[in-house]
């Protein structure tokens, strides 16, 4: 009887942002879908009902069965047999549910059978799930492959693919091989096009391939004989009833245990060109790594929200040296900071989510209609302003889920270690979102451009620029200390115009910049709700420490101390 | 040929979360208090209909319930997770109706859809505990009945299996159309409400609902008939008034008790394995578990 939207109001706080009404707007296009499908929405208003009753059915599939199936997916795992992946039973369950529910292409447009959400409320549904499992989460969000379908195949592809989300296809999307982890460009499995079939084969090996054995997979292969790099990559969808793809092993995992991880052999797997050759890497996966980038931030923020909530319970109820450890500063300081993380990495996440969804409903209407000069300059900023903000997403909001969870299960004590409670299960789950899709290392190489650029400076001198109420002038005024003291370390590590001390700073520059943007953020919120004032201030407070830490490091850093990290092989 | 299941469902107040304010101090249900939904036993009878309608082309789930206006909700819930359509029977005039005067009411409603083949119903509705209305109605449609249904077997348009649950163990039984059907708590739980259909049903109204509403939106039920719900009044299922409501109830609530469970002296066990065998035989033989 549980329902894991229901019983969060951060959620329906977040949905209800104001910038909401341009995201649907700009989605439904004059709502002129209702004229053709009885379950398209007649306006605003009806969409935004849709949206919230779609997620209360969301977080009573998680609450009721996601949830409580994690533990025995997390135990039982999936099973390769007969080159099959077979699915944990509760894996199987929870993904029929979401399937009779009719949650899979929740993005995609009516005419594909799909819901036509905008991409805020199904990355809020990602977080939910990801709350109730996060190693489940990884299975429904490769739902994303469908967006990507979308946006670069033909028409026959999409007509071919794209409603069999609806009924129930599982996705996967094979990019990393064993010599290309970080490097996709390193990408070596061979695709051939055979003239006389008119047919495309590939040939090679994937590795650590989530979701291996999907029914439909978008495979990353070399197209163009002779080149090494990224522009000879080309995207593929290979169709699981081929049953040309071997899978050789499923790992064995540290965590979301659940996940099928698999190697998989292509053997003469024919398969089908995705939009252009060449393009494979350079557009289409970096668009697909940046929807995965925002999944990896709904699934960190679902972990935090769980650890939070299991280390508060725990809390409540432990009792040593007679009263409840809840009523300890050391304990009460953690849990609140986990509370503080966590209002933070939302209010992120779905900042985030709104800038993606808002270009990219941009991109579907110019597909319809030419876009006025002042749409496709809207369009630019959205997407400028997205492409920023996704790698700090990821960046922090995995980095957060981890911080998190260490301290749920420090909260829980002994009882932590053990596997006794939920809290373990988190613990190991929360690890790997600082590793795929990116590792925090690639986030900070895609944001420091954001730093050398001015970007990241020109969006919070937008925000300063706001109108705030005067009982957030404290923390406003605050935000602009920290402001003064990035430009100022920016400048210095600058100044000597030696990358490598700029790649040396990089990831303390950007945790500055993202302290900044987070801030501002949640008191954003606290001008909406009050509520989020606390969370603003302690927010603030911490973040002005911690930049300052950082900026006395950068500004006392000698070029010549490099030398001592630097390492010979 | 059609076939047609036609599904029992009642609104009743949430009585297994309750608190402080479930009761008033004259001992009657703080209604207020307790937020409506639909009665659990009813939403496996409902899983029970759309299994069944899952496996026969072409059949049609009906949903009918009996209740004060807002019982709609009720019907729109049903469609969510996959009934075709529904009927409220609703009227001042079945006020204070036992379970009698409801299957009688009921069972004119069914009546009045016509021929069907199969109606289930949940065993029972958690504010009254009865379990009579499903078989009183089907008394009075004079069909056979299988009560404490848990599992569909097989089921085609001649014929359905079902296994029932029985108070020590199962029973596997079959039979003919019409027949009634009570569904057990142990049945799978109801699939869930479907994103899509929620859009689709979402605005499906009864006239006294719309009447409520102060948004006005005639083209719309014009132009999707499908949304208006029907509302049957005693006259529509030509019922005998004096049958229905408190004349027609011969069931009269004498008094009501507010029982305050409270935690007695708690018994304390040692760790040999005997005792433990002793409290689970105690707790066996008092039906307490097992």
């Amino acid at each position: 009887m549980a329902n894991y939207y229901n019983d969060n109001e951060n959620l329906n706080f977040h949905l209800n942002h104001p910038l909401m009404k341009k995201c649907v707007d700009l989605k439904e296009d004059n709502y002129k879908d209702a004229a053709h499908f009885d379950f398209a929405p007649l306006d605003f208003e009806d969409t935004m009902d849709t949206y919230n009753k779609t997620l209360e059915i969301v977080g009573e599939i998680c609450g009721d069965i996601i949830g409580p199936n994690a533990e025995s997916v997390d135990q039982e795992g999936p099973q390769l047999k007969d080159n099959e992946v077979i699915y944990a039973k509760g894996t199987s369950q929870n993904y029929k549910s979401l399937v009779d529910a009719g949650l899979i292409g929740m993005s995609l447009p009516r005419k594909y059978k799909g819901l036509n959400f905008s991409i805020v409320p199904y990355v809020m549904a990602a977080e939910i799930v990801s709350r109730a499992d996060a190693g489940f989460a990884n299975i429904w969000g490769l739902q994303d492959c469908a967006e990507t379908i979308h946006e670069f195949g033909d028409d026959a592809i999409k007509d071919e693919f794209l409603p069999r989300f609806f009924d129930g296809a599982t996705a996967a999307m094979d990019l990393t091989e064993p010599d290309a982890g970080s490097d996709l460009q390193a990408v070596m499995l061979k695709a051939s096009y055979n003239e006389e079939e008119d047919q495309w084969y590939l040939n090679g090996v994937k590795r650590f391939i989530t979701n291996g054995d999907a029914d439909i997979s978008l495979v990353l292969a070399r197209s163009e004989e002779g080149s090494s790099d990224g522009r000879g990559l080309s995207l593929f969808v290979y169709d699981r009833t081929e049953q040309k793809v071997v899978v050789r092993r499923i790992e064995n995992k540290m965590g979301i245990k659940g996940s099928p991880t698999c190697e998989l052999v292509f053997e003469n797997a024919p398969a089908k060109l995705v939009g252009n050759r060449r393009l494979g890497l350079i557009k289409y996966v970096m668009s697909l790594m940046n929807s995965a980038r925002l999944g990896v931030g709904a699934q960190s923020v679902g972990i935090a929200e769980a650890a939070y909530r299991e280390a508060l319970k725990y809390a409540k109820e432990r009792e040593q040296f007679g009263k409840a450890i809840i009523h300890y500063p050391a304990v009460y300081e953690m849990i609140t900071n986990m509370k503080v993380k966590t209002d933070g990495i939302r209010s992120l996440l779905y900042a985030t989510s709104r800038l993606v969804d808002i270009y990219k409903s941009y991109g579907f209407l110019s597909e319809g209609r030419s876009l006025t000069p002042e749409e496709r300059k809207d369009q630019k900023y959205y997407s400028r302003k997205a492409d920023m903000f996704t790698p700090l997403l990821k960046l922090i909001a995995s980095e957060y889920s981890n911080e998190i969870a260490y301290d749920a299960v420090q909260v829980h004590g002994g009882t932590g270690f053990m596997k006794d409670f939920p809290i373990e299960r988190i613990y190991r789950d929360a690890r790997i979102t600082t590793i795929y899709e990116g590792t925090s290392q690639l986030q900070v190489v895609a944001a420091i451009r954001g730093i050398g650029n001015g970007s990241y400076l020109k969006y919070i001198q937008e925000f300063e620029a706001q109108e705030y109420n005067e009982d957030l002038n404290t923390i406003k005024s605050r935000l602009i200390k920290m402001t003064e003291k990035f430009e100022k370390i920016v400048t210095i590590v600058e100044k000597d115009k030696m990358s490598e001390l700029w790649d040396f700073h990089a990831r303390r520059m950007v945790e500055m910049a993202a302290n900044i943007i987070i801030g501002y953020l949640l008191l954003d919120d606290a001008m909406r709700d009050m509520n989020y004032k606390k969370s603003a201030d302690i927010f603030t407070q911490k973040g002005m420490a911690q930049n300052e830490e950082k900026f006395n490091y950068m500004e006392n850093f000698d070029i010549k101390d490099l030398e001592h990290f630097q390492l010979s092989s | 040929m059609s076939f047609k299941i036609v599904v029992l469902a009642k609104q009743v107040p949430d009585t297994r979360n309750v608190g402080k304010d479930a009761m008033k101090a004259d001992g009657t249900v703080n209604r207020a208090a307790l937020p409506a939904i639909f009665n659990p036993e009813d939403l496996n009878a409902l899983e029970f209909a759309l299994q069944v309608k899952d496996k026969i082309e072409g059949a049609e789930v009906i949903i009918l319930t009996m209740g004060p206006y807002r019982a709609a909700e009720i019907i729109r819930e049903a469609m969510y997770r996959g009934a075709d359509k529904g009927y409220l029977i609703t009227d001042r005039k079945f006020a204070g109706s036992d379970t009698l005067a409801t299957s009688y009411a009921i069972s004119l409603a069914v009546k009045k859809l016509g021929s069907f083949n199969l109606l289930v119903a949940g065993r029972q509705a958690i504010d009254g505990d009865t379990a009579q209305v499903g078989p009183q109605t089907a008394e009075k449609l004079g069909i056979p009945q299988i009560a404490y249904a848990e599992k569909l077997i097989e089921v085609n348009k001649e014929e359905i299996t079902i296994k029932r649950r029985i108070e020590r163990g199962v029973e596997t039984v079959s039979a003919k159309y019409p027949i009634a059907v009570t569904v057990h708590g142990s049945a799978d739980s109801c699939r869930p409400r479907n994103a899509k259909k929620l859009m689709q049903f979402k605005h499906s109204r009864t006239l006294t609902e719309l009447k409520n509403e102060e948004r006005e939106n005639a083209e719309l039920y014009k132009s999707r008939p499908y949304l208006m719900i029907e509302e049957w009044s005693v006259a529509d299922i030509k019922a005998d008034v004096e049958a229905l409501g408190l004349s027609g109830s011969p069931t009269k609530v004498k008094t009501i008790e507010n029982v305050v469970f409270q935690a007695k002296e708690s018994k304390s066990l040692g760790d040999s394995n005997q005792e433990v065998e002793d409290l689970m035989i105690e707790l066996i033989d008092g039906h307490i578990i097992g």
